[in-house]
C-alpha cells in the first residue's frame, strides 16, 4: 500500500542496522521505500519493501512505481564481504545505476554514506583531516578502490547534476547495537589483534548519532561532502580493553609480517588490506558538519564501548 | 592493570599529579587530544624526566616568565646532542613552569611515526608529526609547539659544528606569520656536549633508513644544560616573497645565537 500523502524516500541497504535507525526517524513524516540487496526487508506494516540488486533491471520498476522524493544510499557491500571485483561491481556500478536513476526520474535529495577509510592510514597524515584532503587510500591498497571511485562518482554527479542535490557523508568508524562493519565485528569478539608498539588514534560515532547525522543531511538538504565525527578520541588498544577484548599481540616488523598472519588466519574483522588502518592514524575533522548541520552527537565512547563490553558479559556477543 | 596504570602507580607522585593538572589543555573523555597527546601519559613522562632533568643535567631554566600564560606560541630552539632529548628538556621546563604551565608539542621527524613504540610513546607525550598543516591546526588550537628549524642539521651536528647554527627552515616563520603566533626563541647551551660525535657512519645510516648514524658515547654525558628563553617576537604580513621570509628567520637565529653566546659566557664548563 502507497502512502499517496506522505512524500517518498527510498532507503538502500534497509537491512543494516544504521538504516533501521534512519527508518525510524524518517517513518513518522515520509512514506520509506525499502531496498536491499541481501535479503526483503520486514519492518513495519505497509512499508515497501524489495530485494533487489541495483544492477538489475528490476531496481528501475521500484523508480517507476514510486515517486522518489529523495535517495538515502547506505546499502553497500561491507569491505570483509566477497572479493574487491564484486564489492566494485556492486559499490561502484550499482551506485553509478542508481544516481543515473535518480538523474532519470527527478529524484530531488540524494545522501550516499561513504567512509573515512578513503584519506587512507598514511604515518604522515597529519590529525584532524578536512574534507579538502587527499584521498589516498586507493594508493595503499586495491581493495580500498571501490570505496574511493563510489566517492568519486558521487562527486562527479555533484557537480554534473546540481539538481540532484548530493550529499556525501564520510563518518568516522560507526559502531554500537546492530552494526556489521569490520571493527564493529573486532570489538564484539572476544580477542583483538593488536600490533606491537602502534596503537593509533582513532574515532567513534554510536549509530544512533550517526542516522540522526543521515536524517538531518537528508532534511536539511545542503548539498556537499562533510565528515561526520564526535569530538573524543581514544587510542586503538584503549578501545578494544575498554570493549573487553583481549589484545593479541602481533609482531609489527617486517612490514609484511602483519599482513600474512591476517591473510591466514582469514580475519574479518583485521583484513590484511584495513592492517595500516590499525598502525596509523586517521582523525577526521568534523566541525563542517556540525556547524552546517547543527549536530551534536548525544552518546559517548563510554556508551559505545560499555554496549560491547555488557553483551560479552552476558554471553551474546 | 594495563602497562600506563601500572607506571603511574609506581612512579606519579602527588605532585607531578598537581604539576599536570595545573596545565590548562583540554583532552577528550579519555584523556586524549586528537594528536594522540595522554594526560596520564604526560605524567608518567614528568616522572621520568625528572631525575634526568634535575639530577643527571642539572638543567636551570632562564626567562620562563617570557612565555605566554596561554594562546598558540612557537618555540624555536637550537637543536644539537643526536638524540632528542633538548626537546624532552624545554619541554619539561615549560610543563614545570612554576609562573605560567603549558602542556608542549614537539614536532618529530618524518620517519618517527613509523618506529614501533617509539612513535606512539612520542605521541602519547605531545609529539607529533613535523608537518606544516598539523601546526597550522595545532595553533588554531591555542598549542605550544616547540619547533627546531635546523631539524637534522642540527640534532646531527659533528664536535667541529658545535654552537655553529645550521641553515633554518623558513616554514615555521610563515606558519607564525598566517597563524598571527608570537615566537618565544630558545638558547640551549649544553646538549652539544652530552654526545659529543667525531663523524657519522653513513652506509648504516642508509642500511638502516635513519637520517644519520653516529659514533659517539653509549650513553649521554651528564653535562650542564641551561635553557634560555628570550622575549616573545612577532612578525606581520603579509608575506611578500621567501627572501623577506628569510630576513625574518635571520633576526630569530640572531636571537637565538645571542642566548647561547650568553650562555657560553655564563658556564665555567661542561660539567659545571
Amino acid at each position: 500500500m502507497i502512502h499517496k500523502h506522505k512524500p517518498e524516500v527510498l532507503v538502500t541497504g534497509a537491512g543494516g542496522s544504521l538504516a533501521q535507525y534512519v527508518i525510524n526517524e524518517l517513518k513518522k513524516d515520509y512514506h520509506v521505500v525499502l531496498v536491499d540487496f541481501r535479503r526483503r526487508v520486514q519492518l513495519d506494516e505497509g512499508m515497501s519493501s524489495y530485494r533487489v540488486e541495483y544492477n538489475k533491471r528490476g531496481f528501475e520498476d521500484i523508480f517507476r512505481k514510486h515517486k522518489l522524493e529523495a535517495v538515502i544510499h547506505l546499502g553497500r557491500m561491507g569491505l570483509y564481504e566477497s572479493t574487491h571485483r564484486n564489492r566494485y561491481n556492486h559499490n561502484v556500478l550499482g551506485t553509478q545505476r542508481l544516481l543515473d536513476l535518480c538523474h532519470k526520474y527527478d529524484v530531488r535529495k540524494v545522501v550516499v554514506l561513504s567512509t573515512y577509510y578513503v584519506y587512507g592510514a598514511s604515518p604522515y597524515n597529519p590529525a584532524l583531516l578536512t574534507e579538502e584532503a587527499p584521498l589516498k587510500a586507493s594508493e595503499l591498497t586495491m581493495d580500498l578502490v571501490d570505496s574511493v571511485e563510489l566517492e568519486n562518482l558521487a562527486n562527479i554527479y555533484l557537480w554534473k547534476y546540481p539538481e540532484l542535490n548530493i550529499t556525501i557523508l564520510r563518518p568516522c568508524n560507526i559502531s554500537g547495537p546492530g552494526v556489521l562493519n569490520s571493527l564493529s565485528l573486532l570489538l564484539s569478539s572476544k580477542m583483538a589483534p593488536v600490533l606491537m608498539g602502534f596503537s593509533p588514534m582513532m574515532q567513534f560515532i554510536h549509530v544512533e548519532d550517526m542516522a540522526h547525522a543521515v536524517t538531518l543531511a537528508f532534511k536539511q538538504n545542503k548539498p556537499g561532502i562533510y565528515n561526520v565525527s564526535t569530538d573524543d578520541w581514544v587510542s586503538y588498544q584503549e578501545a578494544v580493553t575498554q570493549c573487553g577484548c583481549r589484545r593479541m599481540p602481533i609482531p609489527s616488523i617486517p612490514e609484511g609480517l602483519p599482513k600474512l598472519i591476517s591473510k591466514r588466519m582469514n580475519w574479518k574483522g583485521w583484513p590484511p588490506y584495513l592492517v595500516n588502518y590499525y598502525k596509523y592514524p586517521v582523525i577526521i575533522d568534523g566541525s563542517l558538519f556540525n556547524k552546517t548541520f547543527g549536530f551534536k552527537p548525544r552518546r559517548s565512547l563510554d556508551d559505545i564501548f560499555s554496549y560491547y563490553r555488557e553483551k560479552k558479559e552476558m554471553g551474546i556477543l | 592493570m594495563s602497562v600506563r596504570n601500572l607506571l603511574k602507580n609506581l612512579l606519579v607522585s602527588e605532585a607531578t599529579e598537581a604539576v599536570v593538572d595545573k596545565i590548562p589543555k583540554p583532552v577528550g573523555s579519555f584523556g586524549y587530544d586528537p594528536w594522540g597527546y595522554n594526560t596520564d601519559a604526560v605524567k608518567i613522562a614528568l616522572s621520568v624526566m625528572r631525575p634526568i632533568y634535575e639530577d643527571y643535567f642539572r638543567v636551570e631554566a632562564f626567562g620562563l616568565e617570557n612565555i605566554p600564560a596561554n594562546g598558540r606560541l612557537l618555540v624555536i630552539a637550537n637543536h644539537s646532542g643526536q638524540l632528542p632529548f633538548d626537546g624532552s628538556l624545554v619541554g619539561y621546563a615549560m610543563a614545570t613552569n612554576p609562573h605560567t604551565p603549558r602542556a608542549v608539542r614537539v614536532m618529530v621527524e618524518r620517519w618517527f611515526p613509523t618506529i614501533p613504540f617509539v612513535g606512539n610513546i612520542f605521541n602519547e607525550m605531545g609529539a607529533v608529526l613535523g608537518d606544516p598543516i598539523n601546526c597550522a591546526k595545532m595553533l588554531r588550537n591555542e598549542e605550544a609547539i616547540v619547533v627546531f628549524p635546523e631539524g637534522v642539521r642540527g640534532s646531527g651536528k659533528t664536535w667541529d659544528k658545535r654552537y655553529k647554527l645550521q641553515r633554518f627552515g623558513l616554514g615555521f616563520m610563515h606558519l607564525a606569520i598566517t597563524e598571527n603566533t608570537p615566537i618565544v626563541p630558545v638558547g640551549i647551551v649544553g646538549c652539544e656536549e652530552t654526545m659529543p660525535t667525531p663523524f657519522h657512519l653513513k652506509r648504516l645510516a642508509r642500511l638502516f633508513g635513519m637520517p644519520y648514524f653516529p659514533v659517539t658515547t653509549p650513553i649521554p654525558l651528564p653535562a650542564k644544560v641551561r635553557l634560555y628563553f628570550g622575549k616573545p617576537m612577532t612578525f606581520a604580513g603579509p608575506i611578500g616573497g621567501e627572501d623577506e621570509v628569510a630576513v625574518k628567520v635571520e633576526r630569530v637565529k640572531d636571537e637565538i645565537n645571542a642566548l647561547i653566546q650568553r650562555g657560553l659566557q655564563e658556564r665555567s664548563g661542561w660539567f659545571e
